[in-house]
């Protein structure tokens, strides 16, 4: 059975068999002894092989501490050979920020240290990552050869975590899905914000819960300045040295949420409502129509029924 | 693996396949050229007379990133005379999804349906003189990125709020005269093994003299929760909405202009 599949999505993506899977991963030094791959800002497609997303890992004085795993299994393995440039020392932990699939597709790549996540998040990666692995394979092809779930294996809390020598401190937060882990770096001031955070590319709300999200993103905001945080990686986006991306994400959440609301109240159903134009301000935002038309899709069910009045 | 392997297979079929020639001269030829069409005139228009016709609008998003809520809009107001309206997708297990008689009202209708895989969606429309006009959309439904749907996900709500309907008109501006319509249901299609069929049949809208605005039968293909998007033209006043599901659960409910 396992063959027969092999040579049906082979048969599926010739193109992208041809090509070399290779993600051609560079580590970006944002801050003494912290690193960043920075992913594509653009959709999953058979070009990119699903790597839109940003990465990261943090050297110890004992050991690696990594963020976020990739789209597959061959992403997680030429991430872990992209370390091994950088420093011989070995993986303490593994932490997969959320559910969704590029975050920890690359889980097998690290099938022998501690992967680390949220209750919440090790529940999603259970339950619904099969299925998003199954999707993964339409939309990018044989990038995601031999990529199988991974769950994590241990339990993540909020607060303080003594990782490879590192003191990291955990925030535990929800909004972009009920369970989204931020990891503090204190050494550096870095924040890795997983996908709570997008900057200048439009974010994803397939498990959004937007007042939630709303909420956290004040939270981080504050925490930033307390913490005086130094480094902003955002889950997607570019690497800022300052909150912007927070307020650029909280800015979006509004209008999507604000223009959802108002297309239910002035009587419009969905198909009138996908094909409103976008804001000026965000055409030129990367994947902005299709991220919009993907959450009309998510949330405007709920708007429209907020509109609606019961009878007798 | 098993769902990954049959999706996989649909995919290739569907890109192997040629569309067929157009069979006979007097046949008109399916401006889609979906294979199946074929099945379609006969199993669905039992070979009733038709003529593709571009007054009849099927608007749909091209890609629909969830099949299990894709949106639909029919519009045949630019046909006279429309006696019914027959909704179906040509590679849904279940092809029927709906059939609308807007009897005093314009042939306009929205509402969301679940789609197996990529098809054409179609309205097929009859007139007073017996001819069906039909109009279509492609419809492709490779999802996007995260949005990968749970089958089973489905919402509890409905068991302590079943048929419950919440409605509201628009009486001016640019939706002057619109009427939508939610109802809670799981419109369970019956092709999971273990949940039986449970969906809405029927739904008659009528005025206050209790005479029909417009009649809706409903099949399972229809998305959870339906909400429909109605137009109730020159008819003024209060409207009386009524249902029932194949488990014989109604509802009957008034809706204040």
């Amino acid at each position: 059975m396992r063959r027969f599949i092999s040579i049906v999505v082979a048969c599926l993506s010739c193109h992208a068999w041809a090509a070399d899977a290779d993600y051609h991963l560079t580590p970006l030094a944002v801050a003494d002894g912290v690193y960043a791959f920075v992913g594509e800002q653009a959709d999953f497609n058979p070009s990119n092989g699903g790597n839109i997303v940003n990465t990261g890992f943090i050297v110890g004085t004992e050991g690696v501490i990594v963020i976020d795993t990739g789209p597959s299994r061959q992403y997680g393995e030429q991430m872990r050979a992209a370390i091994a440039r950088i420093t011989p020392k070995p993986i303490a932990l593994v932490i997969n920020t959320h559910h969704h699939p590029d975050h920890f597709l690359g889980n097998q790549a690290f099938a022998d240290t501690p992967i680390g996540a949220l209750a919440g998040t090790r529940k999603g990666i259970t339950t619904e990552g099969d299925a998003f692995a199954e999707n993964l394979f339409r939309l990018t092809g044989s990038w995601m050869s031999g990529t199988e779930l991974k769950a994590p294996d241990q339990i993540l809390q909020a607060g303080p975590l003594k990782a490879g020598g590192r003191s990291l401190i955990l925030l535990a937060m929800k909004g972009h899905t009920d369970a989204d882990l931020a990891v503090f770096d204190a050494d550096s001031a870095t924040l890795f914000a997983g996908d709570l955070v997008f900057n200048l590319r439009a974010p994803t709300t397939p498990h959004a819960h937007l007042e939630h999200w709303k909420d956290t993103l004040r939270a981080l905001d504050a925490f930033m300045t307390t913490q005086r945080v130094r480094v902003l990686v955002p889950g997607h986006g570019p690497i800022a040295r300052n909150a912007a991306p927070i307020a650029w994400t909280r800015d979006w959440l509004t209008w999507l949420d604000t223009s959802l609301r108002e297309a239910a109240a002035d009587g419009l159903d969905m198909n009138e409502t996908l094909t409103r134009p976008l804001p000026e301000v965000y055409r030129n935002i990367p994947v902005a129509g299709a991220e919009y038309r993907r959450s009309v899709g998510h949330l405007f069910p709920a708007a429209e029924a907020g509109a609606l009045q019961p009878n007798n | 693996m098993i769902k990954l392997t049959s999706a996989l297979a649909c995919a290739l079929l569907l890109a192997n396949i040629t569309p067929l020639p157009t069979q006979a001269a007097e046949r008109p030829s399916d401006p889609l050229a979906s294979p199946r069409w074929g099945d379609m005139e006969k199993g669905i228009l039992s070979g009733a007379t038709y003529v593709f016709d571009a007054r009849v609008k099927v608007e749909a998003p091209d890609t629909a990133e969830n099949p299990l809520n894709v949106p639909i809009t029919i519009d045949a107001t630019g046909l006279s005379d429309v006696k019914e309206i027959l909704v179906f997708a040509d590679f849904n297990p279940i092809l029927e999804i709906l059939r609308f008689y807007p009897d005093a009202a314009p042939a306009y209708l929205g509402f969301r349906v679940k789609l197996q895989q990529s098809t054409p969606v179609r309205a097929a429309v009859r007139t007073g003189d017996g001819v069906w006009h039909i109009g279509g959309t492609l419809v492709n439904t490779v999802g996007g990125g995260c949005t990968a749907p749970s089958m089973g996900a489905t919402s509890p709500e409905w068991q302590k709020r079943l048929n419950e309907v919440t409605t509201r008109t628009w009486n001016e501006g640019p939706m002057s005269g619109r009427l939508r319509m939610r109802i809670i249901h799981p419109m369970d299609t019956g092709l999971i093994p273990g949940i039986p069929p449970f969906h809405i049949e029927s739904v008659v809208l009528s005025d206050e003299a209790g005479r029909p605005l417009a009649r809706l039968e409903v099949s399972q293909p229809v998305s959870e929760n339906p909400v429909f998007t109605l137009n109730r033209g020159s008819t003024t006043g209060t409207l009386n909405a009524r249902g029932r599901d194949n488990n014989g659960n109604t509802f009957n409910v008034r809706i204040p202009q």
